[in-house]
């Protein structure tokens, strides 16, 4: 009992920790979801688009000067114009084609926006300076570091924003109409294709707020992409279509994985983080493939 | 004019049913046959019978990927860890249980199917994205793996060292040696999914993808038909993995990560889904092309050199890996929107247009 209690403390870390990261995840979760939700598109491309608009701040802040709030413009500003074409050029012409078709584009899309910044900025790591000190802080005796609190509190903010507005507002009715049925919406006199851009500009838009977040935690640079991998056991824990989902996977994703390579790294060396939510995912998908709050897609013949 | 079928009457099913029975196919098969197993050798010095090498043994994992997606319409991005399964179920055979090159062969084959079967066992429940999703787990799961049992990589560096493929005393270290090789091995699997595809299991693969539900009506066994769809196609990769282990002399988990799964896919995009043909010029594209690419980059270089003596075009050259992932993630979009069906519908429509050449009308 005594050596429990002592664990107590590590444990209680680690799980603290996992559960704000894993907050971190629900956001880039956030952006897949929100496509997904609307036009059924699976974007490989996420964790790019983090790594993209996350880049694009702290470019902008080291190389060109700029402060957060101007530099945060330029990567909203080139998110959206990013969303736009690609939703222009690139989904239009594929609907209708099947999973593997937008699978496929999106997954060019990640070449094509990894390659851009390698060739425009190069593959050094930018740091991203945020008015957040370094200094862990306490919470109950356990520490934790400030920009991962933070981090979850914008998480939340937007998680809860974005489940409100898909609940209530019209945006979030004509985004569901859609989802729902494509054609009937368009005779009900919703834009599908205006609705389609705006899903997309969203996604970059969070995905650069989570960019700007994980840069300033791990610097901004190529790697930053691998985050996108994460997205996937998040969203089929929780579910496709379900922003509630998204939060509970990534908690649920978050804690694990810290919680397990907190325990398990020592013995085999290093890269639990990596592998434990893809169990926990394989497992999901032979009991619940659709997560806790997915709707079940029921195939008629 | 070349009107193929013009004038062929078949008077027994066996003439019927041949895999070519059009004497212009035979013809023109036999042909390519020579032009490869005699010509080429000739003719290519080592560094063309190196890119033919690569390109072979991408083609038969390109075949084996597209038997899986393209024929039974089962997503899979996880084509690279079952190469990787195949490698280093090979070296550890040649290596460390001093079998034979041509027993270590079908059993890194054999290997890698099991394992791909046994990742296909969610394909009964799930499909389409999800199924997707399922087989990137099992890349990174695989992965994982590899690197962390020591027993299966090795060591820290998780490379094994494979000798060169050696068949009884003689052994294959020369392009030449290997060029033919490969050219064999190639040339089997070619010929086994051709076949494959035309008898009833084939039949059963491209009905479950055409629409599962109608053909489980039918009869077919929708399970087991999915776990040899996988198992089948992680046979190739299996055998994929070993020669590339024996061609590069080492046997290294980073070679087959994710980026040789999404090279493997879109080389079965870019040369046609559903098509044995598409997936060797998939192969063969996918493959050239940053070669190509470098001499490219490298003569625009010279010739801004030549007009602008003092341009710095380090640059241009340095940045050779930006531009291979662009230029590809590029194609693959170019080909998903334009042509759908990929190299192989290029074709047949050249060789439609001149089936009735000149009277198209």
């Amino acid at each position: 009992m005594q050596v429990l209690l002592d664990e107590l403390p590590f444990f209680l870390e680690l799980l603290l920790a996992g559960l704000l990261v894993g907050m971190m995840y629900a956001l880039v979760a956030l952006g897949f979801v929100v496509i997904y939700k609307a036009s059924q598109a699976i974007n490989f491309a996420q964790g790019e688009f983090v790594m993209f608009g996350g880049f694009l701040v702290a470019a902008s802040m080291r190389y060109h000067g700029l402060s957060l709030v101007p530099a945060m413009a330029v990567g909203f500003g080139a998110m959206v114009v990013i969303g736009l074409l690609l939703e222009r050029l690139v989904l239009r012409p594929l609907i209708g084609r099947g999973v593997i078709a937008i699978i496929m584009a999106t997954i060019g899309l990640a070449s094509i926006l990894k390659g851009l910044l390698l060739l425009i900025w190069g593959p050094l790591s930018v740091d991203i300076p945020l008015p957040i000190s370094e200094a862990p802080v306490e919470f109950f005796s356990l520490l934790v570091k400030l920009i991962t609190v933070v981090g979850a509190i914008i998480s939340l903010v937007f998680l809860a924003g974005f489940s409100f507005l898909f609940l209530r507002s019209r945006l979030g009715i004509a985004l569901r109409a859609v989802a729902d049925n494509q054609t009937v919406a368009q005779a009900m006199g919703i834009d599908v294709r205006h609705y389609f851009a705006l899903t997309w500009v969203t996604a970059g838009v969070v995905a650069t707020i989570g960019g700007i977040l994980w840069g300033n935690m791990i610097g901004a640079d190529v790697h930053t992409a691998l985050i996108g991998l994460k997205v996937f056991p998040v969203v089929i824990l929780g579910g496709l279509t379900s922003v509630p989902g998204a939060v509970l996977g990534g908690l649920i994703v978050g804690a694990a994985e810290n919680v397990a390579a907190g325990y398990i790294d020592p013995f085999v060396g290093g890269g639990t983080k990596d592998f434990v939510p893809y169990i926990l995912m394989i497992f999901a998908l032979m009991v619940r493939p659709y997560g806790f709050f997915g709707e079940e897609v029921i195939e008629r013949v | 004019m070349i009107n193929r079928e013009c004038g062929v009457f078949y008077s027994t099913y066996a003439a019927d049913m041949r895999l070519f029975p059009l004497p212009l196919t035979r013809w023109a098969t036999a042909g390519i046959a020579v032009l490869f197993f005699v010509i080429y050798p000739l003719v290519a010095n080592d560094y063309f019978l190196n890119i033919a090498n690569f390109v072979f043994i991408a083609a038969v994992g390109a075949i084996g990927l597209n038997l899986l997606v393209g024929y039974t319409g089962q997503i899979s991005i996880g084509h690279g860890a079952f190469i990787a399964v195949g490698a280093y179920a090979g070296a550890i055979a040649v290596t460390r249980a001093g079998m034979p090159f041509w027993i270590g062969l079908p059993f890194g084959g054999l290997v890698a199917a099991a394992v791909g079967a046994f990742f296909g066992i969610p394909s009964l429940r799930i499909k389409g994205l999800y199924l997707a999703i399922a087989t990137l787990a099992a890349q990174f799961i695989i992965q994982w793996l590899i690197i962390h049992i020591e027993w299966i990589s090795g060591g820290a560096e998780a490379t094994i060292s494979v000798p060169k493929a050696a068949i009884g005393p003689w052994v294959l270290d020369t392009q030449v040696e290997q060029y033919f090789l490969n050219l064999v091995v190639v040339s089997l699997a070619i010929v086994f999914a051709l076949n494959l595809v035309r008898s009833p299991v084939g039949r059963a693969f491209i009905a479950i993808r055409d629409r599962d539900v109608a053909a489980e009506i039918i009869g077919v066994h929708l399970f087991r038909y999915k776990l040899l769809a996988f198992a089948v196609s992680s046979f190739y990769a299996g055998v994929t993995g070993v020669l590339y282990a024996h061609f590069l002399g080492i046997a290294n988990y980073e070679q087959f990560d994710i980026s040789a799964s999404i090279d493997f896919l879109a080389m079965i995009i870019i040369g046609g889904l559903g098509s044995i043909l598409g997936s060797i010029l998939g192969a063969m594209f996918i493959t050239v092309l940053p070669m190509v690419l470098r001499v490219m980059v490298e003569g625009v270089g010279t010739v801004i050199l030549f007009l602008v003596p003092s341009a710095n075009v380090s640059y241009i050259v340095q940045s050779l890996t930006s531009i291979k992932l662009i230029l590809f993630g590029l194609l693959i979009i170019v080909f998903l929107i334009v042509e759908p069906e990929g190299l192989n519908k290029l074709w047949r429509n050249i060789r439609d247009y001149f089936r009735v050449w000149p009277y198209s009308y």
